[in-house]
């Protein structure tokens, strides 16, 4: 049987618009996933040190007020910089098309808008977690 | 008087009674002769029903409705029809749109745009390390200065954002709520500065820290002591600033959250419960404060349920207040409320489309009999709007007031079978939440425990699920797609506003008075400490002597402690 996808569900910043997350949650669970939910107004730091404690495989960030673009890349940072940069990051949220190439290129994955399916996100986690 | 769960079950029986009594007979006849016999022939055994799990039946008629329950009109008891006899003849709705981005001076700008256009009452929105009680220059900002709303951090700020708006003309409301004692006090120093008297003042602070908790998740501190807050609000204001309406008891934060109009009709009334009960211990005369609560609902898509969700409200906040709270008269039962219709209907995908729900979700607003409204704009599911969205979405007020003539006489579609007996439904499912909340130990106890939260959370998980099988339909999104998205012009706010709003208080700090801050600041610690102290007076204080939010803020999670939301997943 296959190993069981750890993944960490988090909004790193001053952002409470939680709905998206808690149905997302809700989806890995039932699509088999071990799903880890950080609560709200984590740190970019907090988040990086969570999924290293929790020994994930992914994590999932979400944020709707503007401020992936700083928040997303500074977890990723944070997960180099305690040597564990084989987690992957999967974005997701409010993000104009032209801010996904940056966030590529910062090597987090996915960055789905609103009105994506949750089968299209969960999908793509397992293509990324090779799970 | 009954015991509080007592009554809810003596409202609830009172409606089962109701039903088992009304007469089905022509209906049975109906379905049995006419309408089985069609839907055989056309081969249709669909099945409806509301986003509240409310079945919705072929067609209604007079004897299933149970008309005879409530026969008041326009401006009476129980003001299902309305808040007042003449309703928009008399005045208007409030065409009251949110907005708020970047500097102080940007969302200025903005505000003045809107009153040429002939807006009528101004609506700030501010930003999250605003509403979270962060300064521009704390790291916790970082990217986020200005994005989702207007920068304010101190009163200085708040001078810039009010600049040339003639304060005792005009009313308005601001969207914060755990800073809320903080803003309003900003907002009466600065009028005091332009020599205009605190009982002059009208708007709104949404303060509602309830539905903090419960939806939209933005609180400083745990929620007794935001109570307390609440409470000393309740009695300044009430004395000093009597047309302020010091809380506005949303509902809309709590249906964006995924709620469905039942959980927003109960949660929100059992939020404005609560709050008449704070002012009722605190020792305030019912009458003098009840009639400055006021409400916020959201207006989507589901078009009858909607508006019977306006209607129940407001019976049910009149008769409660009656039966209950012993309010026997006065404006305090007659519920008033705002509208916004709903950010979460409006979709990403073919954003023009968001102008016909907005349109269809503020006549809806209209018909149910709001107050105010506000309307989304169409770009708005991308970024905050650009100022020609805007104007469109103003305009659509507009054409409602103008031109559909839906204005002209009081509540339009009371007496509709159909919309009766959503209303009747709505108001059941709410008081069977009453008996639940109550059964947990009130609202704040139902927060602790969780209960509001994954109540939501489990709706908006249905409903998701739903869209995802296709159940229910969102054009543009699961139906009638296109490989290529339409292209619009988003406003973009850049991190200028942060260096602009950093160098600021880089500056105030260096010209104000720092003694007199510490001084200020120590007087409010002392205040917080002692439960009985309103600690307004020192908020005002603090504030003039140009302390920062955040040096506010700290206070008061020096002293109160953070608040961890109970596990919700």
């Amino acid at each position: 049987m296959a190993q069981k996808i750890r993944i960490l569900v988090a909004k790193p910043g001053l952002d409470a618009h939680d709905r998206g997350v808690l149905v997302l949650c809700r989806a890995f669970r039932d699509a088999g996933m071990e799903v880890i939910y950080s609560g709200l107004l984590p740190t970019p730091e907090q988040v990086a040190s969570i999924a290293i404690d929790e020994d994930v495989d992914a994590i999932a960030l979400s944020l709707h007020n503007g401020a992936h673009l700083t928040a997303f890349p500074e977890v990723k940072k944070f997960l180099e910089k305690k040597g564990a940069s084989e987690i992957a990051i999967i974005g997701g949220g409010i993000i104009p098309e032209e801010d996904k190439e940056e966030l590529e290129n910062n090597g987090i994955t996915g960055n789905f808008g609103p009105g994506t399916s949750m089968d299209t996100i969960i999908e793509h986690i397992k293509k990324v977690t090779k799970k | 008087m009954l015991e509080t769960e007592n009554y809810w079950k003596h409202k609830i029986n009172e409606l089962a009674k109701l039903k088992k009594d009304s007469n089905n007979e022509d209906v049975k006849r109906w379905e049995k002769e006419v309408l089985e016999p069609w839907n055989k022939k056309t081969n249709n055994n669909e099945e409806f029903s509301t986003t509240s799990d409310i079945d919705v039946k072929t067609s209604y008629y007079d004897s299933d409705n149970q008309m005879n329950k409530d026969r008041s009109m326009p401006g009476e008891f129980p003001f299902t029809r309305g808040p007042y006899p003449n309703m928009y003849r008399g005045k208007k709705w409030t065409m009251r749109m949110f907005s708020g981005f970047g500097t102080p001076e940007d969302t200025n700008n903005r505000l003045k745009y809107l009153i040429k256009n002939g807006q009528t009452g101004l609506s700030i929105a501010f930003d999250m390390p605003t509403l979270y009680g962060y300064d521009a220059d704390n790291d916790r900002s970082k990217g986020e200065v200005g994005k989702c709303g207007c920068n304010i951090s101190s009163l200085k700020d708040m001078e810039v954002l009010l600049k040339d708006i003639p304060l005792n003309q005009v009313s308005t409301s601001m969207t914060i709520n755990a800073p809320a004692s903080i803003l309003t006090a900003m907002y009466a120093s600065v009028a005091l500065k332009n020599n205009i008297p605190l009982n002059e003042l009208r708007g709104t602070v949404q303060t509602d820290i309830l539905k903090e908790y419960i939806a939209q998740k933005e609180w400083a501190y745990p929620p007794k002591d935001h109570m307390r807050i609440v409470r000393d609000m309740m009695e300044y204001c009430t004395k000093e600033m009597p047309k302020w309406n010091y809380v506005s008891i949303s509902g809309y934060h709590i249906r964006e959250a995924g709620s469905n109009a039942a959980q927003e009709l109960a949660f929100t009334l059992a939020n404005g419960f609560t709050y008449l009960e704070l002012g009722q211990k605190a020792g305030l005369k019912t009458e003098e404060f009840a009639p400055r609560l006021s409400f916020f609902f959201n207006c989507t898509m589901n078009f009858f349920e909607e508006i019977a969700k306006f209607r129940a409200a407001r019976r049910i906040w009149a008769t409660v207040l009656r039966e209950k709270y012993g309010v026997e008269k006065g404006p305090a039962l007659a519920l008033r409320f705002h509208t916004q219709t709903s950010g979460a209907s409006l979709t990403w995908q073919q954003p023009m489309n968001n102008i016909v729900r907005t349109a269809i979700e503020a006549l809806a607003g209209v018909l149910g009999g709001t107050q105010s409204l506000h309307t989304n704009s169409y770009d708005e599911a991308w970024a905050l709007p650009t100022e020609q969205a805007v104007k469109v979405a103003l305009r659509t007020q507009q054409i409602i007031a103008e031109e559909t003539g839906v204005i002209q006489s009081a509540d339009p579609l009371g007496g509709s079978y159909y919309l009766e007996h959503l209303t009747n439904e709505l108001e059941e499912k709410a008081y069977r939440y009453f008996e639940k909340i109550d059964s947990l130990g009130g609202v704040i106890s139902a927060i602790e425990k969780g209960y509001l939260q994954k109540e939501i959370a489990e709706t908006a998980y249905r409903s998701q699920l739903s869209i995802e099988k296709e159940k229910e339909v969102i054009v543009g999104v699961n139906k009638y797609t296109e490989e290529e998205e339409d292209k619009i012009e988003i406003l973009k706010v850049d991190d200028e506003a942060q260096k602009i709003q950093v160098n600021r208080l880089k500056q105030l700090k260096k010209d104000r008075d720092n003694n007199k801050v510490r001084e200020a600041l120590e007087s409010l610690r002392n205040t917080y400490e002692s439960n009985d102290k309103n600690c307004m007076y020192d908020t005002i204080k603090a504030v003039q002597a140009y302390a920062t939010l955040q040096e506010i803020v700290d206070v008061g999670r020096d002293v109160f402690g953070e608040w961890k939301e109970p596990q919700i997943f």
